[in-house]
């Protein structure tokens, strides 16, 4: 599903640049459920960001889909994002303006969808995160557990093929988080591929395969015995 | 433009981001309201200006003799220049190309009685053309006629206020005054729009006049009015000639300014117009200058606007949103907010400023008003220039990667 190849990022900072990137080679298949770890500096939300096309590599091949993604218009990108990728964010990034069910429908919205099948599809992701009746509150009605479920229903609202969330469960207490990463693993059992970056080990042990980053490179990429999040709620 | 969906979109946005389509809204429309009005006030101090200045007949000349400041052909400086009708009859031989009306006058005051009834009043001996000239409007009777010069007739013509003065309710027409040691009839009642003054003159006919103090043929002014198809320049010309004319024939010096005195009412009405014209331009620079701090009120609120939504617009962007989608989202609520309070406050404008009519005359504004077109390119040009204002941020906002704008917490 993914494929990056000697992916390489620097960021100018004033007159030096900083190599965050440093030659990073992944494949991830099609219904992986797989999680980024490092340190704060590691270039994990680096890597994420490149691989969720809000940001582009300086060198490397990355292949997503069987799609070489390269040399992106802004427009191109935008429509790529639409359809193949779904984001969970760490601060939610919900439109404080817009209800639960309105903030679901958004990428429906993007995709050209009809105003009747937007609300239809979105009240079914609701009702697929447990949000059904808070369908009509503002995320300020909601709780951060709540935000983060509807942030991932928003997600899943679009049908991508992979499914980015960074530090998902960083804004969340443990309980809730374990809630998140419950339905985060449901999810993946029906087959989507799902990458979660985060720096809690407990966290990650939650997924089915741990790859760790430390100063650009990968030094560690091994599949784990999951921990089911469902039996620790 | 014409998406449904985004309208509705649009219309959410607005719905529920009351503070700023109010800020923004309400921005436009009192630009707008205020331009109008006071331009609307520009043009009602226009036509006070107008009524004041713009009465009499403008194709006239007045002239007057004066003292000489210079010796001539054996005259010395400081001779009183005189007018009779010879003058009178010399300028219509000489100028008949020019002349429309020509009427002398002759300004006495005297005491007048009617039955126990009695005042000093201003007389004026003139012609039958000083009815145009003056624009004296009768409103009974009739006014002086040839007839009356040519058999020097005791026939008056009195002001409005002197028939009330003296008649109280009584019909004035046919009734005899006193004036001086003779009787003089009334054959009419005239008013004048410039004021209560010229209502309490009395015309007589200016060769009776001339009866009454001896038959002699003395003339206090000339007043000629001239063709008005002439034009600015022609009259000029006319003006130039009659100086030249009169002075040669009362021996003045040609470079003497001082012997006779023309008074050319085009040439006034000229000054008038061009004060009349630093008004507009000063009516124009204001409504400019309100239009322009519209305009930056407008810029400074897109700035804001988009400012707070760059996270929303963000978020947008990593959704699937395109940049072209994101301005046009930006630009099409802003349009749509400025037009309709634009029209708004135009309306408002408007409708006050036809409501105000004669109230605010104390104040030297007349019947303000602004003409639809002004209107509705100002509110055009403020609407054209809140989508400038909102294009640019809206822009750089659409430019920003997606993930810079998420990190703005």
């Amino acid at each position: 599903m993914i494929s990056i190849k000697n992916l390489h990022k620097s960021y100018k900072i004033g007159d030096s640049s900083l190599h965050v990137l440093k030659g990073i080679d992944l494949n991830i298949k099609k219904g992986e459920l797989v999680a980024i770890m490092g340190s704060s500096g590691s270039g994990k939300s680096t890597l994420l960001n490149i691989l969720g096309m809000l940001d582009l590599a300086d060198e490397g091949e990355y292949l997503l889909d069987n799609v070489l993604i390269e040399g992106l218009t802004e427009t191109t990108a935008a429509n790529y994002r639409n359809k193949f990728l779904g984001f969970i964010f760490q601060s939610f990034n919900l439109i404080n303006y817009k209800n639960a069910l309105e903030n679901v429908a958004l990428p429906l919205y993007y995709q050209g969808l009809g105003r009747k099948i937007r609300q239809v599809k979105a009240l079914g992701y609701l009702e697929k995160v447990g949000l059904k009746d808070w369908a009509t509150h503002l995320p300020s009605e909601l709780s951060g557990g709540q935000k983060q479920r509807v942030a991932i229903a928003r997600a899943m609202a679009s049908e991508p093929k992979v499914l980015l969330a960074d530090e998902p469960t960083g804004a969340l207490d443990s309980k809730t988080s374990t809630e998140v990463m419950s339905l985060i693993q449901q999810i993946n059992s029906e087959g989507k591929t799902i990458l979660v970056v985060t720096h809690e080990l407990d966290i990650a042990n939650m997924c089915k395969r741990i790859v760790k980053l430390k100063d650009g490179v990968i030094v560690d990429d091994q599949k784990v015995d999951q921990v089911i999040a469902e039996n620790h709620v | 433009m014409f998406n449904r969906d985004r309208w509705q979109e649009i219309f959410e946005t607005i719905r529920k981001n009351r503070l700023r389509t109010f800020l923004s809204g309400f921005t436009v429309a009192l630009g707008i309201f205020i331009f109008i009005v006071l331009f609307g006030f520009g043009n009602g101090l226009k036509n006070t200006f107008k009524q004041f200045f713009l009465d009499d007949a403008t194709n006239t000349l007045w002239v007057n003799p004066g003292k000489t400041s210079k010796p001539y052909r054996g005259f010395k400086a400081n001779r009183r220049i005189e007018f009779d009708n010879s003058d009178l009859d010399d300028i219509k031989a000489n100028f008949k190309f020019f002349l429309e009306g020509i009427t002398p006058r002759i300004n006495r005051s005297v005491g007048v009685r009617y039955s126990g009834e009695s005042d000093n009043y201003n007389t004026r001996g003139v012609a039958p053309d000083h009815q145009y000239i003056e624009k004296t409007l009768i409103m009974s009777g009739r006014f002086i006629n040839q007839d009356d010069i040519d058999k020097k007739t005791k026939n008056i013509v009195i002001g409005r206020l002197v028939a009330k003065d003296l008649f109280k309710k009584e019909e004035p027409i046919g009734k005899y005054l006193e004036i001086g040691s003779s009787a003089f009839k009334v054959v009419g009642v005239f008013q004048d729009q410039s004021g209560d003054r010229e209502e309490r003159f009395i015309y007589m006919p200016y060769t009776t006049q001339q009866l009454i103090e001896k038959n002699n043929d003395n003339i206090n002014s000339i007043i000629i009015s001239f063709r008005p198809e002439l034009g600015y320049t022609s009259a000029l010309v006319f003006e130039k000639q009659l100086r030249l004319f009169l002075k040669n024939k009362k021996s003045i010096d040609p470079r003497d300014n001082n012997g006779i005195r023309i008074r050319n009412v085009a040439d006034q009405i000229r000054q008038n117009q061009q004060f009349a014209s630093v008004l507009q331009m000063i009516v124009a620079f204001v409504g400019i200058g309100t239009l322009i701090a519209g305009i930056i009120g407008i810029s400074n609120i897109m700035v804001f606007v988009v400012k707070e939504r760059t996270k929303e617009l963000g978020v947008r962007k990593a959704l699937g949103a395109t940049p072209k989608s994101v301005i046009g989202m930006v630009l099409q609520e802003s349009i749509f907010i400025t037009t309709l309070s634009g029209i708004t406050g135009m309306i408002f404008g408007i409708a006050l400023l036809s409501n105000i009519g004669n109230r605010l005359e104390e104040f030297f504004i007349i019947d303000p008003y602004i003409e639809n077109s002004t209107a509705i390119v100002a509110t055009v040009l403020l609407i054209l220039f809140g989508a400038v204002a909102g294009y640019i941020p809206a822009k750089r906002a659409a430019s920003i990667k997606p993930i810079v704008a998420l990190r703005d917490e």
